[in-house]
């Protein structure tokens, strides 16, 4: 066990959660975070598939890299994380309908995100299954965390709700003789783009300080 | 003989063994490192035992054949595995559709479901229409409707509600800016009145034209007048934002023009063609009653209708 929770394998794990961030340090992934942060629901869920099939494609490239043909690696990753995706994409329609309806496109799209192959490729094809698989999960988190964090801003100034629970009285609102108004801009992709810049400054200046 | 390098004075020197301390500036042992000199022959073998490796097993993984027969294997291998897939969670996918678009259904009677599938089959009836009447539909729940009416099968959901009043739910399909639109606009018994009203979209753009599948907009249909003075021509629109007048026009999405003409014309053109095939029993008499009392009269509308039609 203490191999499997080494200081190196620690350093691994929190990287990505923190000084090396795929979205806030690598600037990867960025389309999808824009697209699906209006409200925090789909965020989530899109954050949890990325960092399901991130790990499991570690994994699965990491296991077989020995075996894969140097010349045709990346076609080869490219079918694993395709299988991968289709599979999630499939038990979403099944089971979580409401949410891949929203989701739409964009679980297709996690094959062409610049973080899976990025990790594949840095990653998995030079480390044990073990190590991949907490580089995996701990790059999806990465990538989730700033979903949620801008998904979370957009939907509570953007439709003054949380996981779609109203939390501003519909009595409060403008049109209905309140003061309040919804900031329309929230639910525009190019509002998602400011926000996760406002992120961006705000996590190299907290490490700069260090 | 063996090389040695100090590390504090940085001079190498030959000895048999490890000397104690370094014989140039004296720096104890733990300060004085082996230097293994890299000589041909030691590369040679290294290179040699890397090589053989791969080959003990057999193997070469950067061989063409090998690289085919890896790609097909791989790729039957994950076909199977998608295929397995797919077609186990078919079933639960199908259902979700068939429990999605009926839940739209109830949406437009203006019903909160938590039941969808027992509030449907309770209060909605799926029937075709055939010669001006309807009939019982007992096939499978179609989840689109576009190609059934195309193919001339017009579907209409009749719905019995909890006071004893029967509506009835129109499917149509349309074109929006981007991509498909789909809607269900019920009526009353009559088929004179909205009463209720679902839109959704393919792709419409975020904040503007997808604000057609929002309640707000569709409720806006509640209590509008499909009929002006003509009761064979559906009048029923939607106008620019903030341009709606009268029982007949409601007003379209601010900044969305575009896909508020592509609902107008889903529901003037969708309505019309169910008007023109079916008209419920109560409707005619009723404007033959109240509306058009006089024959003469009802056949001067006849001929103005005609008059344009010879134009064209």
């Amino acid at each position: 066990m203490s191999k499997l929770f080494s200081k190196e394998n620690g350093a691994v794990f929190t990287g990505p959660l923190n000084i090396n961030n795929p979205i806030a340090v690598q600037v990867l992934g960025i389309c999808s975070a824009l697209a699906v942060t209006s409200q925090l629901k789909p965020a989530i869920v899109m954050g949890l598939s990325v960092t399901v099939i991130t790990a499991f494609s570690n994994v699965i490239i990491s296991l077989i890299r020995k075996t894969i043909p140097n010349r045709i690696r990346i076609i080869v990753q490219l079918v694993v994380v395709a299988a991968l995706v289709t599979i999630v994409s499939n038990i979403l329609k099944a089971y979580v309908y409401d949410v891949s309806v929203q989701l739409s496109v964009y679980v297709g799209l996690i094959i062409t995100n610049c973080i899976l192959m990025g990790r594949l490729e840095a990653f998995a094809l030079q480390n044990g299954p073990w190590e991949s698989f907490l580089d995996g999960i701990a790059n999806g988190l990465g990538y989730a965390i700033i979903l949620v964090i801008v998904g979370f801003v957009r939907e509570l100034l953007g439709s003054g709700s949380l996981f779609g629970f109203q939390l501003i009285p519909s009595s409060a609102l403008m049109e209905n003789g309140g003061l309040y108004l919804h900031n329309g801009m929230m639910t525009m992709p190019a509002m998602a783009l400011i926000i996760l810049a406002c992120v961006i400054w705000a996590h190299r200046s907290y490490n700069k300080e260090k | 003989m063996a090389k040695f390098k100090c590390n504090i004075c940085g001079k190498t020197f030959e000895a048999d063994a490890k000397p104690e301390k370094c014989p140039i500036c004296g720096a104890p042992a733990d300060m004085i490192e082996e230097v293994v000199e890299e000589t041909a022959e030691k590369v040679e073998a290294a290179a040699e035992a890397t090589e053989a490796a791969p080959k003990k097993k057999g193997i070469d993984t950067n061989g063409n054949a090998y690289t085919i027969i890896y790609a097909s294997v791989m790729v039957i291998i994950v076909a199977f595995l998608l295929a397995f897939v797919a077609s186990a969670l078919k079933p639960t996918q199908d259902a979700n559709v068939v429990n999605d678009v009926k839940n739209q259904i109830l949406t437009s009677l203006n019903i909160q479901s938590t039941d969808i599938e027992a509030d449907f089959d309770r209060i909605v009836s799926d029937k075709l229409i055939q010669d001006g009447a309807l009939v019982d539909y007992d096939g499978d729940f179609k989840t689109s409707y576009g190609e059934e009416i195309k193919a001339g099968n017009l579907h209409l959901f009749v719905a019995t509600l909890e006071d004893g009043t029967t509506k009835y739910v129109v499917p149509m399909t349309g074109r929006g800016l981007w991509g498909g639109l789909w809607g269900y606009v019920a009526l009353d018994e009559d088929m004179q009145t909205v009463y209720g009203t679902y839109f959704s979209h393919e792709s419409e753009t975020a904040g503007l034209g997808a604000l057609i599948a929002e309640r707000k907009f569709q409720e806006s249909f509640i209590g509008k007048k499909v009929f002006a003075d003509d009761p064979a021509k559906v009048a029923l629109t939607v106008t620019k934002a903030g341009k709606a007048e009268g029982d007949n026009q409601v007003d379209g999405v601010t900044g969305a023009t575009l896909t508020s003409n592509g609902v107008a014309a889903m529901v003037t053109e969708g309505l019309q063609k169910y008007i023109d095939s079916f008209r419920p029993a109560g409707s005619q008499a009723e404007l033959s009653l109240e509306d058009i009392p006089a024959v003469e009269e009802y056949e001067k509308i006849e001929t103005i209708e005609q008059e344009p039609k010879q134009e064209f």
